[in-house]
């Protein structure tokens, strides 16, 4: 029987380029160079050796976003993937953590799916919790935050290190599974791979297509309200000394003047 | 006054202190009734009565430590029901966030996650947080349901405000998804004897500069003259210098000390994510283009294996 993995992706403005909100206080994704979420490419890469290890499965990719959220559902079919699903409606801008796990949960129950797989946070929103949301509202086990991973005989077991312990997990599929930055080096798309990726077939679906009611979604169904966001101001310019020989002292001089000793 | 329902983090019953913390925030917007779940539940009652909690609703169960989140989530519904809060706060663990929006996803509300600072607002809670690594500051509350908001270690001084704290015992039917995820094994972490990583007042990281899991010695020797905690950047972890528990950063742990000093780290934005709001921060680097000097209050552009032994020291002789 085949193991019909989904894995969602998320498209994230780039961290490493000037991040800003837009006039209604959304995340800018417009002006701003965007990406597969580096966290999301570990999910990828868990999906796709869980596969190598399964007689028969097929991993679809799903991203909820813009237009340019193509880009990382070819990344991700690049890397291996077999097919994508893009939702995208006008109307899903602005939506929360509590709407995206709606859309989220009824388009992989839509695809049909034993296993999600979802990356530990998005970089841009951090939050960290879609994934329970999605088992949540899907009924299913969630065994999240996973640094290894294994499908065996429609059963998962993986890792998850804690702030105080260790522990290992099991669920039977179908379940939820999200895994972190430990679970191993996501890599790159081969030549080969980034060809072929443009045969793969990307679905579009819309609201109407997942009978989601456009006010349960967007900025206008959302459950929180950004009500401002301001730019931190820069740090002031700090002391800056070169050592001479003399550094450690002049560190504990300052740290002594702080208080800190 | 409005009751505030706290989930309660606490190892066998030794509460941690980020929780004390949620007490002090949750005094400002109402009651606060404590919730504290499996073994030692009961004895968490005399520090959080100290604390300010009114109330301490206790359940202990095996299931709680068997089976992952979900029997928290159904156990923090039934708190919820029992008390109708008009605001519920739960410390910004990875799995305090999870049980936080499971919960709020189940009665109808919206959550907040990695609130940094909380006050009373005219229509509920506003909730501060710090985004896109901290380069950021936004106000935010939840307009549907009953705020549910989970909140970030060192938010806020832990206060004294003796309240009665008596200790009810909480009924807890699970759902039938509570046993969906087995803990089948735990490994519990070992105690380095020094500070909790997010609790502490002083963190001492090490980075690529360190140039081997051997010569963190010397990061931990200025780390336990200082009493502080110890932490890495991601490029000393995945090198297997230091262990992942200590890693700081966007994966890793977010902290918020009263000091910060980084050795040979570069401050890549990722790095920034998780210690920017450290109040005073100090960096050892020998490249002075180091871009972790943009944030420092003191900084020395010179070899951290010359300038840390030599603070060490320092420290030790002036506290004698
Ligand atoms: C999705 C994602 C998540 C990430 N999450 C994290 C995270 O949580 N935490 C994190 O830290 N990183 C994270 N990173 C990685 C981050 O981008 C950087 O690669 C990492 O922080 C670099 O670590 P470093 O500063 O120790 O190493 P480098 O950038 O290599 O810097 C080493 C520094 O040490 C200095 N140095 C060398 N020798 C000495 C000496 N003898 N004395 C003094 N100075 C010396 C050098 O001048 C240099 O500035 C993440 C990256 C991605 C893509
Ligand atoms: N818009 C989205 N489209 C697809 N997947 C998403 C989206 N938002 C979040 N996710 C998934 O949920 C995980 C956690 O996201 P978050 O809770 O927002 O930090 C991500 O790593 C993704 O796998």
């Amino acid at each position: 029987m085949s193991l019909r993995i989904v894995v969602t992706v998320k498209y994230v403005p780039d961290a490493t380029g000037d991040r800003h909100f837009a006039d209604d206080l959304t995340v800018d994704r417009d002006d701003v160079d965007g990406l597969l979420s580096e966290l999301d490419e570990y999910a990828v890469e868990q999906a796709l050796q869980i596969a190598e290890d399964a007689d028969d499965a097929e991993i679809t990719v799903l991203t909820i976003g813009p237009e340019d959220a193509k880009d990382a559902l070819r990344k991700a079919l690049s890397m291996g993937a077999d097919k994508a699903i893009h939702v995208e409606d006008d109307d899903l801008h602005g939506t929360d953590a509590i709407g995206t796990s709606l859309v989220l949960a009824k388009a992989v129950e839509k695809a049909g799916y034993d296993l999600v797989i979802s990356g530990m946070a998005s970089t841009d929103g951090t939050m960290g919790v879609v994934p329970a949301l999605v088992a949540e509202r899907l009924g299913v086990p969630q065994v999240t935050l996973l640094s290894e991973v294994s499908v065996e005989d429609g059963v998962v077991k993986g890792r998850r290190d804690g702030d105080a312990a260790s522990e290992q997990l099991e669920a039977s599929l179908p379940a939820v599974v999200s895994v972190t930055d430990q679970s191993g080096e996501a890599r790159y798309p081969s030549f080969k791979g980034i060809m072929a990726a443009k045969k793969k077939p990307v679905e579009s679906w819309d609201l109407e297509d997942l009978d989601i009611e456009a006010e349960e979604v967007g900025l206008e169904g959302a459950y929180t309200v950004v009500d401002s966001a301001t730019e931190r101001p820069a740090r002031t310019a700090g002391t800056i000394v070169k050592d001479e020989g003399e550094g450690g002292k002049q560190l504990a001089e300052f740290l002594a003047g702080q208080k800190f000793i | 006054m409005a009751e505030v329902l706290v989930y309660v983090d606490h190892v066998d019953g030794a509460v941690r202190k980020p929780t004390l913390e949620l007490l002090t925030l949750a005094r400002r917007i109402g009651e606060p009734v404590a919730v504290a779940l499996g073994g030692g539940a009961a004895d968490t009652a005399a520090a959080l009565a100290e604390h300010g909690a009114v109330k301490v609703l206790t359940h202990e169960a095996a299931e709680y430590a068997d089976y992952l989140v979900v029997p928290k989530v159904d156990a923090l519904q039934a708190a919820y029901e029992a008390v109708s809060p008009s605001a519920v706060l739960v410390p910004s663990s990875a799995e305090g966030k999870e049980i936080a929006a499971r919960l709020a996803l189940r009665i109808g509300s919206g959550i907040i996650t990695d609130a940094v600072d909380l006050e009373a607002g005219e229509e509920g809670p506003v909730a501060t947080q710090s985004v896109f690594a901290a380069s950021f500051t936004t106000k935010s509350r939840v307009a549907k349901g009953t705020p549910v908001i989970t909140v970030k270690p060192n938010s806020a001084a832990v206060e004294a405000a003796p309240a009665a704290g008596a200790v009810e015992a909480l009924a807890v039917s699970f759902s039938d998804k509570a046993t969906g995820t087995k803990v089948t094994g735990r490994t519990p972490r070992e105690s380095t004897g020094r500070p909790e990583l997010t609790e502490a007042a002083i963190v001492v990281s090490g980075g690529r500069g360190v140039n081997g899991a051997e010569n963190f010695a010397i990061i931990e020797a200025l780390a336990d003259s200082l009493g502080a905690a110890v932490g890495a950047s991601r490029a000393a972890v995945d090198a297997g210098w230091y262990p992942h528990s200590n890693q700081v950063g966007q994966t890793g742990k977010s902290v918020s000390p009263q000091l910060y000093i980084a050795s040979g780290i570069s401050g890549a934005i990722q790095h920034r994510a998780g210690m920017q709001t450290s109040k005073t921060i100090v960096a050892i680097n020998k490249d002075a283009e180091a871009p972790i000097f943009d944030l420092v209050d003191y900084g020395i552009v010179g070899d951290l294996f010359d300038v840390v032994p030599a603070l060490t020291e320092e420290v030790k002789s002036r506290k004698g």
